[in-house]
C-alpha cells in the first residue's frame, strides 16, 4: 500500500508510546489511516529533544511533543496539510554570528583577507613595495639594519633572536655568493599562521625578503614551504612571477643594479626540517638533519655560504617597519618584546581561528576576550603555547603577559605561535603523552638522548596511562627529560621533554593520582575509569544493550541493565545513549 | 620596475580600479579562498555566485578572491560590497544561500543581518 505521509516518532518508550496512541487515535477519527503510516525509530537526533517525529515528505522535525501536539499536528498537518509551525523545530545557526574581538592590531595580517594575492596591483594600492622602493633609492644597507634594530623585531620562527643581529652576522660575513632562506616549514600541529600569509599576502613575504637581500648582499634566495601546503606554494609561485614581470625580482630592481631573485622548494614532511641547519640540508637534496652550530648559517649555511634564514612572519614585518619606522614598531609590545604577533588558537575555546596581537596582551585576554573563553562555559585548565614541544600553563598565570621571556620562566617558549587551551575534562597525563607520541615520532635520530629518551619517556607515559604506573616514574621522567635538554643538538630535542615537564611542575597531583590511586581526575584514561549504570534511574530501555559493540551490557527489558568491566572497552557510547542518563564514568 | 614614479603610477591605477564607479560595476563579491574556506567548500560557493550571476544574466558585479580572514570556523566567508557601502562580511555561505544572497542583498540592496560576522 503507498501512503502520502509518513510519521517518524522517537524518544523515551512510555512517552513515546502515548504520543503515538494520542497520533493514531486522531487519523482514526479523521479518517486517515490508509493515507499516513507511522513507524517508530531509536534516535532522530543525538541530543534529547523529548518525543520527536519527523513527517515525510517535506521532512517537518517536531520536538517535545506531547498527546495533545499529536491531536493538534494530525488535524492541521496531516490533515488539512499545515505544518504546525510554533511545535516546529528549526535547525540552528539562523541566529546572528558573533563579533570577533578587537583586542586584534593587524601588521602582518593587515592585508590578508583584504587584496587578491593573485594580483601584485591589488598590493601595490596597499602601498606594496613601497618600502622596498625606498630601501633601494634612498637608504645604505646598514642604514636598514639599524632601523631593523630600532624596531626591535626578534625572530618569529619562535627562538626570538634579535633580526637585526643576524643580518649584521652574515653581512659581516665573507663569502661569495651570499644566500637568503625564508622558512615556511611551519610543522607544528594546529599552527598556520604562516600559511595564511603566503596564501593571502605573499607579496610582502617577497619584499621582505629583497629588502633583506639587499641588507646581507644576497643575490639568491630559496623559499623553503612545506608540500602540505599546495594553496600556498600555487599562490607564492605565482606571486613570484608577477614580481619577476613586474622587474621587483631579478635584475636591476628599480634600476638600482640591485639584483636578487627567489625559487621555491618544497618540504617533504618532515618535522624537523623547519629546524634551520636541517632545512639547509633539505634544500641542498640531503637528508633533513640537524648539525651542530657553530658554524652558524650566518657564517657557513646554504653549500658553504654565509646565509640568512628567517620565518614567514619575521620577513612580512619587515616593509611595514621600513615604510613606518622603526619607533612605530617599537611602540607596539613590550619592553623585550615588540610589534605584534599572530597566533592560532585551538581546542577548547569557543572561537577558534587565528589573531594577530601585540606582544605583552595577557593569556587571559586572548583566551577570554579573543578567544570568547572556554568552550560550553566549562573551566580553563591549562593552554600550551609553542607547538608540540611548549610547556603546558596553569590557571594561576593566566595574567603573564605574552611576550618571550615570560613564557620562558613558566617552562613554555613562544614558538612559532600556537596556542591549544585545555578545559576541566582534559587529563594532563594524557595529553603530555600525545605530544610526547608526536615529538618521538618526528625525532630525526640523530642525537641518542632524542631518539631513545623520548621513547623512554613515551613508554612510561604509556604505562601511567594504562594503569601500570609504578613509584619512581616521575622522577624517571624528570631526569629523562633534563638529559635530553642537554644533550640533544636542536630545538625538538631540546624541547621535547617540555609538555611533559610543565605538566609534571603544574599537575604532578594529577600524575600521582595516575600512578599511586589508579585514578584518572579527568576521567579520560581508558584503563582508569569505568562505566556503571545507576540502577534508581535505569528504566531498562535496552537502549544501551542494543547499541554496546562488544555486547558487555546485559539486563532484560524494563530492568536494570548491568554492565560487565572485563568485558567493556570503554568507548562510552551507552553513556551517550542513555535516554534518562543513567550510565556514568569515573 | 625601474623608478619610483613608475610604482606610483601603478598604484594610482591599481586604486582606481578599486572605485566600483571608475569600472562601471554596481557591486564587488570576494570570497576567502585560503585552505580553510576551500576546505569548507569556498570553490562550491564561488561556482554558485558565478552561476547565480549568469542565470540572473548580472554582469556588472566584480567576483574575486582573498585569503583567510581569521574567522575560519566562519568558512566559507562571502563579502559583498554594493556601490559605496561598507563592506559586509558573511559567514557559512554555503552553494544552498547563493541564491538568497543576491537576491536580497545585490539585487535587493538590503544586506541580509542575520548571516553577518560582524567585524
Amino acid at each position: 500500500m503507498a501512503f502520502r505521509a509518513h510519521v517518524i516518532i522517537s524518544g523515551a518508550p512510555e512517552q513515546a508510546q502515548e504520543v503515538k496512541t494520542a497520533l493514531l487515535e486522531q487519523i482514526d477519527t479523521l479518517g486517515l489511516n490508509e493515507e499516513v503510516e507511522i513507524r517508530e525509530a531509536t534516535d532522530l537526533t543525538i541530543a534529547s529533544r523529548g518525543v520527536e517525529a519527523v513527517i515525510y515528505p517535506d521532512a517537518t522535525h517536531y520536538i517535545n511533543l506531547t498527546p495533545e501536539d499529536a491531536a493538534l499536528i494530525a488535524e492541521e498537518h496531516l490533515y488539512k496539510g499545515r505544518p504546525v509551525e510554533k511545535l516546529a523545530y528549526a535547525e540552528p545557526g539562523v541566529e546572528p554570528l558573533p563579533e570577533p574581538s578587537i583586542k586584534e592590531v593587524r601588521v602582518v595580517l593587515k592585508n590578508v583577507g583584504k587584496i587578491n594575492p593573485e594580483d601584485i596591483e591589488d598590493y601595490i594600492a596597499e602601498d606594496g613595495y613601497a618600502a622596498l622602493g625606498k630601501v633601494l633609492t634612498e637608504m645604505a644597507p646598514d642604514d636598514v639594519i639599524a632601523e631593523l634594530k630600532a624596531s626591535g623585531l626578534r625572530g618569529r620562527g619562535g627562538a626570538g633572536f634579535p633580526t637585526w643581529l643576524k643580518w649584521t652576522f652574515a653581512r659581516k660575513a665573507t663569502g661569495s655568493p651570499k644566500y637568503l632562506v625564508c622558512n615556511g616549514d611551519e610543522g607544528d600541529p594546529g599552527a598556520f599562521m604562516n600559511r595564511r600569509v603566503l596564501e593571502g599576502d605573499p607579496h610582502s613575504v617577497i619584499e621582505g625578503m629583497v629588502i633583506a637581500a639587499y641588507a646581507i648582499g644576497a643575490s639568491q634566495g630559496y623559499f623553503y614551504v612545506r608540500a602540505e601546503y599546495p594553496i600556498a606554494i600555487k599562490t607564492l609561485r605565482a606571486a613570484i612571477k608577477q614580481a619577476r614581470t613586474y622587474g621587483l625580482l631579478g635584475e636591476n630592481i628599480f634600476g638600482t643594479g640591485f639584483s636578487f631573485d627567489l625559487e621555491v622548494r618544497m618540504g617533504a614532511g618532515a618535522f624537523v626540517c623547519g629546524e634551520e641547519t636541517a632545512l639547509m640540508q633539505s634544500i641542498e637534496g640531503k637528508r633533513g638533519q640537524p648539525r651542530t652550530r657553530p658554524p652558524f648559517p650566518a657564517v657557513s649555511g646554504l653549500w658553504g655560504k654565509p646565509t640568512n634564514i628567517n620565518n614567514v612572519e619575521t620577513y612580512a614585518n619587515v616593509p611595514q617597519i621600513l615604510l613606518r619606522g622603526g619607533e612605530w614598531f617599537a611602540s607596539m609590545g613590550t619592553e623585550k618584546s615588540k610589534g605584534t604577533k599572530t597566533f592560532a588558537i585551538a581546542g577548547k575555546v569557543k572561537r577558534t581561528g587565528l589573531i594577530e596581537v601585540p606582544l605583552g596582551i595577557t593569556l587571559r585576554e586572548i583566551i577570554y576576550d579573543v578567544g570568547g573563553g572556554i568552550l560550553d562555559d566549562k573551566a580553563y585548565k591549562a593552554v600550551q603555547t609553542g607547538g608540540p614541544m611548549g610547556g603546558c600553563i596553569p590557571e594561576r598565570f593566566l595574567d603573564l603577559p605574552v611576550d618571550y621571556e615570560s613564557l620562558a620562566s613558566v617552562g613554555s617558549i613562544m614558538g612559532s605561535g600556537g596556542f591549544v587551551v585545555m578545559d576541566e575534562d582534559t587529563c594532563m597525563v594524557d595529553i603530555a603523552r600525545f605530544f610526547m607520541e608526536f615529538v618521538q615520532e618526528e625525532s630525526c635520530g640523530k642525537c641518542v638522548p632524542c631518539r631513545v629518551g623520548t621513547r623512554k619517556m613515551l613508554d612510561i607515559l604509556n604505562r601511567i596511562c594504562g594503569g601500570e604506573g609504578r613509584p619512581g616514574d616521575i622522577e624517571s621522567l624528570e631526569a629523562l627529560g633534563k638529559y635530553i635538554k642537554s644533550g640533544s643538538l636542536c630545538g625538538l630535542g631540546q624541547g621535547a621533554p617540555n609538555p611533559v615537564l610543565s605538566t609534571i611542575e603544574h599537575f604532578r597531583d594529577e600524575y600521582e593520582a595516575h600512578i599511586y590511586d589508579k585514578k584518572c581526575p579527568a576521567r579520560v584514561c581508558r584503563a582508569l575509569i569505568e562505566y556503571k549504570v545507576d540502577p534508581e534511574t535505569c528504566i531498562g530501555c535496552t537502549r544501551c544493550a542494543r547499541n554496546c559493540p562488544v555486547n558487555a551490557i546485559s539486563g532484560a527489558p524494563r530492568e536494570t541493565h548491568v554492565i560487565d568491566p572485563e568485558i567493556c572497552i570503554r568507548c562510552g557510547i551507552c553513556e551517550q545513549v542513555c535516554p534518562v542518563n543513567a550510565i556514568s564514568h569515573e | 620596475m625601474k623608478s619610483l614614479e613608475e610604482l606610483r603610477q601603478i598604484k594610482e591605477r591599481a586604486l582606481q580600479r578599486r572605485k566600483l564607479s571608475g569600472e562601471g560595476s554596481r557591486a564587488r563579491v570576494v570570497v576567502a579562498m585560503g585552505t580553510c574556506g576551500i576546505a569548507a567548500g569556498a570553490r562550491g560557493t564561488m561556482s554558485a555566485i558565478l552561476k547565480e550571476l549568469e542565470q540572473r544574466d548580472i554582469a556588472d558585479v566584480v567576483v574575486t578572491q582573498t585569503g583567510c580572514l581569521g574567522l575560519c570556523e566562519y568558512e566559507p566567508i562571502v563579502q559583498v560590497q554594493v556601490g559605496d557601502q561598507d563592506m559586509v562580511t558573511y559567514g557559512n555561505i554555503g552553494p544552498d544561500r547563493v541564491a538568497t544572497l543576491i537576491e536580497e542583498h545585490i539585487v535587493g540592496g538590503a544586506p541580509i543581518e542575520k548571516w553577518q560576522v560582524r567585524r
